[in-house]
């Protein structure tokens, strides 16, 4: 039997926005999220900006009790799922609940909660911290408590592959429904990394720009850092049609490789191999692809890399495929950042809507793909591609399918 | 505000409960609280009044420190800052 997998749902959080639809309309809007940066010793940082998520009132959004347990990249895992099984209209009931489960990526779990304690015992010198610090620091706190929350009973983790996290996680939770071991999974990413203690690390490595994200320009001089997340429902296609879900899009295929190279450097063979992998996992040819998300961290290396691997891997059809990196506008969300961009290829294949590349002003001739450069477009597409390398030579890639 | 007051209080947030609903006789089942919630009174008992509290969430009964009560919380934080106090 040969098992489809759809998604019913999408929820998000990000500085675009509180919800997916708020992103994404932003995203289609060209606005760029990225802003100073706000939060204790913040002006002790050489790099001031990212797309920070303001505005936000936790205590709004959760209890006392649900606070106390909850880092804000489990808040903002949270808040998506709300979104995403709300939207797929599922409810959980006694035997889906065993054949559903979650899988979430992220790269720095929860950071904000050890920044913050390490603070309070090293700095400010307290012998005693708040007793649930493990519980919400531990990395897989935001798929535990989505498990908690809908009852979700089947596999149950979290993949930390850096910057390729979410993707990793989607392309596990689509080969459990596909596979058979699940009907239902809510997959997706989250990462919370903008406190002092998790920018400074990034400065340390110097690819952190200063003054903005350019993808594929050649004027980019580094990555800008975001923080939110995203959510999807995955479901079996039967068993969506069997209840009338809403499909947003097919999961078509997924690859993974490794470069086995650099622990930082990216290698365009790596890429390539996963871009390929994902087209022949889902039977999809490169004539078919009218869209990617790129990696696109605007680091010198990564978008000449990227570009070389597109051109590898698509051959001849890479010159018409139109490619955008949103992280232009989000900030690279890390762990949760495929799962925020695949909100724009959804609304590719769904809606025949492209986000573009903001901040794009000279062209590089080592990026010389169709960048959708600072305005969205519109144009129908069958294949969407989404992109993530990750340091390690981590790389992921998934390829969504219009559906219908 | 008195130690007794105190400890109602810090019972009563963690129970989003008034302080007045928070009676010498109540135990925190009683009132809602649960063992995480108990490791959080702790917590919160500890930072208040400046004292170690001997409590071990695997087996709170063979704790020295009394949780059977809101009465017994209060008399156990009173020796235990008369005689951390005096050692102190």
């Amino acid at each position: 039997m040969n098992r489809r997998v759809v998604i019913t749902g999408q929820g998000a959080i990000s500085a675009l926005g509180p919800t997916a639809k708020s992103t994404l309309s932003a995203m289609m809007d060209g606005v760029c999220a990225i802003t100073s940066l706000e939060f204790p010793n913040a002006d002790r940082l050489s790099v001031g900006i990212g797309g920070q998520i303001k505005e936000y009132d936790p205590s709004a959004q959760f209890s006392r009790s649900e606070l106390a347990l909850f880092d804000p990249f489990t808040q903002f895992a949270v808040l998506s799922a709300r979104e995403a099984v709300a939207q797929s209209g599922l409810e959980f009931g006694e035997a889906l609940s065993l054949r559903s489960g979650v899988i979430l990526g992220s790269a720095g779990g929860g950071l904000q909660t050890q920044d913050e304690n390490y603070r309070l015992v090293y700095e400010d010198g307290k012998n005693r911290v708040h007793p649930f610090v493990v519980p919400r620091l531990m990395m897989n706190a935001g798929s535990s408590q989505l498990s908690m929350i809908f009852g979700l009973r089947g596999a149950c983790y979290t993949i930390a592959t850096a910057c390729a996290s979410s993707n990793h996680a989607m392309g596990q939770a689509f080969h459990a429904i596909r596979g058979g071991s699940a009907d239902v999974m809510l997959t997706g990413g989250s990462d919370s990394m903008l406190c002092f203690g998790g920018l400074k690390a990034w400065e340390g490595l110097r690819v952190m720009s200063s003054d903005g994200c350019r993808p594929f320009c050649a004027t980019r001089n580094g990555m800008v850092q975001g923080e939110g997340a995203a959510v999807f429902v995955f479901e079996e296609l039967e068993h969506a049609r069997a209840r009338g879900a809403p499909i947003l899009a097919e999961v078509a295929g997924f690859s993974m490789t490794a470069d086995a190279g650099d622990i930082v450097v990216p290698n365009q063979d790596g890429a390539a191999r996963a871009i390929r992998g994902a087209l022949a996992d889902g039977n999809l040819s490169p004539e078919q692809v009218g869209y990617v998300n790129a990696h696109g961290t605007a680091t010198a290396v990564n978008d000449r890399t990227e570009t070389a691997a597109l051109r590898n891997a698509l051959g001849t059809a890479a010159d018409r495929i139109a490619l955008s990196s949103t992280k232009s506008m989000h900030g690279h969300i890390m762990g949760g950042t495929g799962a925020v961009e695949l909100l724009s290829c959804i609304a590719a294949v769904k809606d025949g809507q492209l986000a573009p590349t903001v901040n794009y002003r000279t062209p590089d001739p080592e990026c010389d793909l169709d960048i959708v450069a600072n305005t969205a477009r519109e144009t129908p597409v069958e294949v969407a591609i989404s992109n993530a390398f990750a340091f390690g030579g981590l790389n992921a890639v998934l390829a969504l399918k219009r559906f219908g | 505000m008195s130690v007794s007051e105190k400890i109602r209080e810090i019972l009563a947030e963690q129970a989003l409960l008034s302080p007045s609903d928070v009676p010498d006789e109540a135990s925190l089942e009683d009132i809602g609280i649960d063992s995480m919630g108990v490791v959080e009174v702790i917590f919160a008992i500890e930072e208040t009044f400046s004292i170690e509290v001997p409590f071990n969430a695997n087996d709170p009964q063979a704790s020295a420190f009394d949780v059977s009560s809101v009465g017994a919380i209060t008399a156990a934080v009173n020796q235990l800052i008369a005689e951390q106090k005096a050692t102190g």
